[in-house]
């Protein structure tokens, strides 16, 4: 399995939920995961129900079995620093730097300089090896930019390689490109059973592929059971509706005459949902990628719901 | 059945008031905000307005429900609008403006330069906040035309939420910074009398990002600065311009959001940000609000009615002969174990919460067979589960009676799902609330399926104007 795991998909799909979810599975039997965010939303603190990260790799869960996941809220500004310092010896120069809004600028008007920073810390950690010559984390799992500019995002080191022609900068966009279209790296999107995330996502593979980008599996994030059909809601009409109100007032339902037609009602909407993802896994099934789907957590997403999302995911083969 | 104090916001006094020029619809992506400002656009035209829709990055779907294939950075006017009104809609295209801008205000020689520079080309394409910029500068062009009394902004997906507000800034920091100046200065002087200006930090700045950026890259970032130079006072004037605009009278910020605690807790952001930017914040349009007209029937009744008649069979139990009254108040008393054992577990010969994880994920793996076999056992294919005790499988011959007690099992099922949802839509809801009671807020009822044409859009429309009450979520 790739080492750099990136999580993008449609706003709402539940990216961020997913990525911890898949950071967590991978960190099972004492392995270690990185999680990484990158847009400076603080999702992932919010959901481990932590305070906002600091600059720093730190602990935030652990995985059955064993195994650690750490998170990491990448700062462009904080690593443009890092990077002076770590190359150039630049400490007392980046300040300088910074107060003449040169940092500034390349972090934040500068084209790419801030994607690459943020893409160059990622894979920094992917190859970061400690002292026993074993790599620090067994994999980063990044919550990156959603569908419609993660091709973008993840290619801007092509462009700013042609940019910058010459230089570190060069040097450094060249070395994260490297690592983004070789097998090491898989770029998974989210999507939910609706016709917009799933033409997106469909767009957003058509992308990656454009740029040769490694595609990795598709998420169904929020499936929902199914509990009846179209044929099952039609049949009811006539003498069935009043057999259906006698079996609700059998049992133990009160005033069921009036109740027939609204839950007929929610009945059909219900079996009109259905038949429009039965289209919609039809539309994901011709991509030829890995689906994995995971349920709606009915209580809303909080830790619990995490693990168990987690726990799916292991059980659909992640990690082996 | 809104709680909030403010009570609901009233879409159509809203569109139809003369003085509303601009409406502004921001939120967190995936909220269904470009269809909500599709669907205003629609609204106000048919209620006699000249409205223009300005999208920033619609799905191809929105545009073509507006009967137009490819939106792009012209308004095109929108056919089989009813009315008196006139609606037109466009596509933001941030390269095309970034260009005409540079071409409007800067001679042909000189544009030609900025257009070629390669920092230019990578700037106006690809740079997170090009857009945000370029959609507040295409916000002030199509307001100082004149020609349309209403204009509809989608903004932009932002990473951080309100970036559009924060262009001007942005830019007129970096436009008043040293640093801009300390670029400008080598090409400006013409490396000529300039050495003096190169002050220690000079040097070692340009040194420092001339080895970083390599020598080309800043020597095409200072060539561009240069050509630029005439052209960003104007940049700032119109960017301040336009951002006074917004907090003029004449425009109305709507938040939109889906009753979702992430979504939720966005626009509780954007809200205080509206408010710390003297934005005028009209309200909170609320997408994708379930109700039901059967809420009477609570979820944990309609559970323990659904199991009771998944397991009649079973037991030989003759329900016509028991007390309603006494059966019902069985129902009640199991209310109290539903949420740990998910109903009547113990006599079923089956624990719910541990092989439920194991059957969901069996679900998860086997949903492609599910939809061909679902007819026959609709129970045991059930998806992956929302609560326990949602998608029990339930075995017993499939007999003419017994289909009824299914069916009737399957409606309650839906119905208990259906009510959680809406109890969890309403604790988000409360919760905003209680943190913004002086924001009015629309609901719009969920639709089932997506929006594809101008009918779909008058739909969201109506139930947008609909407002405060989504059908019979009383």
């Amino acid at each position: 399995m790739s080492r750099l795991q990136v999580v993008s998909g449609k706003g709402g799909t539940g990216k961020t939920t997913v990525a911890a979810a898949l950071a967590l599975a991978l960190a099972t039997e004492g392995r270690r995961t990185l999680l990484v965010e990158v847009e400076g939303r603080q999702g992932i603190a919010q959901l481990f129900e932590t305070e906002a990260f600091p600059y720093e790799e730190r602990k935030i869960a652990v995985a059955p079995g064993g195994g650690e996941v750490y998170a990491l809220a990448i700062d462009a500004e904080r690593a443009l620093l890092d990077y002076l310092q770590m190359f150039y010896k630049l400490g007392g120069a980046g300040r300088a730097l910074k107060k003449l809004g040169a940092i500034d600028f390349a972090t934040t008007i500068a084209p790419g300089v801030r994607d690459v920073l943020l893409t160059g810390k990622a894979c920094e950690a992917v190859r970061r090896k400690n002292k026993q010559g074993a790599y620090a984390y067994d994999y980063v799992v990044m919550d990156a930019p959603p569908t419609g500019r993660i091709t973008r995002f993840l290619n801007v080191n092509d462009e700013v390689a042609g940019l910058a022609k010459i230089g570190p900068i060069h040097n450094q966009a060249q070395a994260v490109m490297r690592v983004l279209k070789s097998p090491e790296t898989a770029v998974h999107l989210v999507t939910l059973l609706e016709e917009m995330p799933v033409q997106e996502t469909v767009d957003g593979i058509a992308e990656l592929r454009g740029a040769e980008l490694p595609v990795g599996k598709v998420i169904v994030n929020m499936v929902r059971p199914h509990v009846l059909d179209e044929a099952a809601v039609r049949a009811v009409t006539g003498d069935r509706r009043k057999e259906v109100a006698k079996t609700l007032t059998r049992a133990g339902v009160t005033g069921s005459a009036k109740l027939v037609t609204p839950l007929l009602e929610q009945a059909a909407e219900h079996a009109e949902r259905v038949e429009l993802e039965r289209e919609q896994r039809a539309v994901l099934g011709t991509l030829g990628l890995t689906t994995y789907e995971l349920p709606l957590i009915g209580e809303g997403m909080d830790l619990a719901g995490l693990y168990r999302l987690a726990s799916e995911l292991r059980e659909l083969g992640v990690g082996e | 059945m809104t709680v909030d104090a403010a009570g609901a916001l009233a879409i159509d006094p809203l569109l139809d008031d003369a003085g509303t020029r601009i409406i502004v619809c921001c939120g967190s992506g995936g909220v269904g905000k470009t269809t909500t400002a599709a669907a205003l656009g629609v609204r106000a035209a048919e209620r006699g307005r000249k409205v223009v829709v300005l999208t920033i990055d619609p799905a191809r779907r929105l545009a073509q429900s507006m009967g137009i294939d490819s939106l792009d950075n012209t308004p095109r006017r929108v056919k089989d609008v009813e009315g008196e009104g006139e609606l037109h809609a466009m596509m933001l295209d941030m390269k095309r403006t970034f260009d005409e801008i540079v071409e409007a205000h800067a001679d042909p020689e000189r544009a030609k330069a900025i257009l070629t520079n390669p920092f230019y080309q990578s700037l106006s394409a690809g740079f997170a906040g090009t857009q945000e910029y370029m959609a507040m500068e295409k916000l002030g062009q199509l307001r100082a035309r004149d020609e349309w009394d209403l204009i509809v902004v989608d903004t932009p997906p932002s990473r951080s939420a309100l970036d559009f507000l924060d262009a001007p800034k942005r830019l007129g920091s970096f436009l008043d910074g040293k640093f801009i100046k300390l670029l400008m200065a080598p090409a400006k002087m013409g490396g000529r009398a300039g050495m003096k200006f190169l002050n220690v930090g000079m040097s070692m700045m340009t040194g420092t990002l001339g080895k970083l950026l390599g020598g080309p890259f800043l020597h095409d970032v200072q060539t561009f600065v240069a050509a630029m130079d005439t052209m960003f006072g104007g940049f700032r004037t119109r960017a301040d311009a336009t951002y006074r605009l917004l907090q003029a009278p004449g425009t109305a910020f709507l938040v939109v959001a889906a009753p979702e605690r992430d979504a939720l807790r966005e626009a509780a952001y954007f809200v205080e940000r509206l408010a710390a930017d003297d934005m005028p914040l009209a309200g909170l349009v609320l997408n994708r609000v379930h109700g039901s007209a059967a809420a009477r029937l609570s979820a944990e009744r309609a559970l323990a009615a659904a199991e009771s008649l998944e397991e009649a069979p079973e037991e030989g139990r003759v329900e016509s002969t028991e007390d309603p009254e006494e059966k019902r108040a069985e129902n009640l008393d199991e209310r109290g174990i539903v949420d740990q054992e998910g109903g009547k577990a113990g006599g079923r010969g089956s624990s719910v919460s541990s092989p439920e994880a194991a059957q969901t994920v069996k679900n998860s793996k086997t949903v492609k067979n599910s939809k061909n076999s679902k007819d026959v056992e609709p129970d045991k294919t059930a998806g992956p589960v929302e609560t326990p005790g949602l998608s029990e499988s339930v075995h017993h011959a499939p007999s003419a009676d017994d289909s009824v007690e299914r069916l009737t099992a399957g409606l309650l099922r839906l119905h208990a799902e259906r009510m959680q949802v809406l109890a969890r839509e309403q604790r988000t809801r409360e919760r905003f609330a209680a943190l913004h009671p002086e924001v009015r807020v629309a609901e719009v009822a969920a639709l089932p399926g997506d929006v594809h044409d101008l009918a779909g859009l008058r739909t969201i429309g109506d139930r947008l104007a609909a407002g405060g009450s989504p059908v019979g979520s009383a």
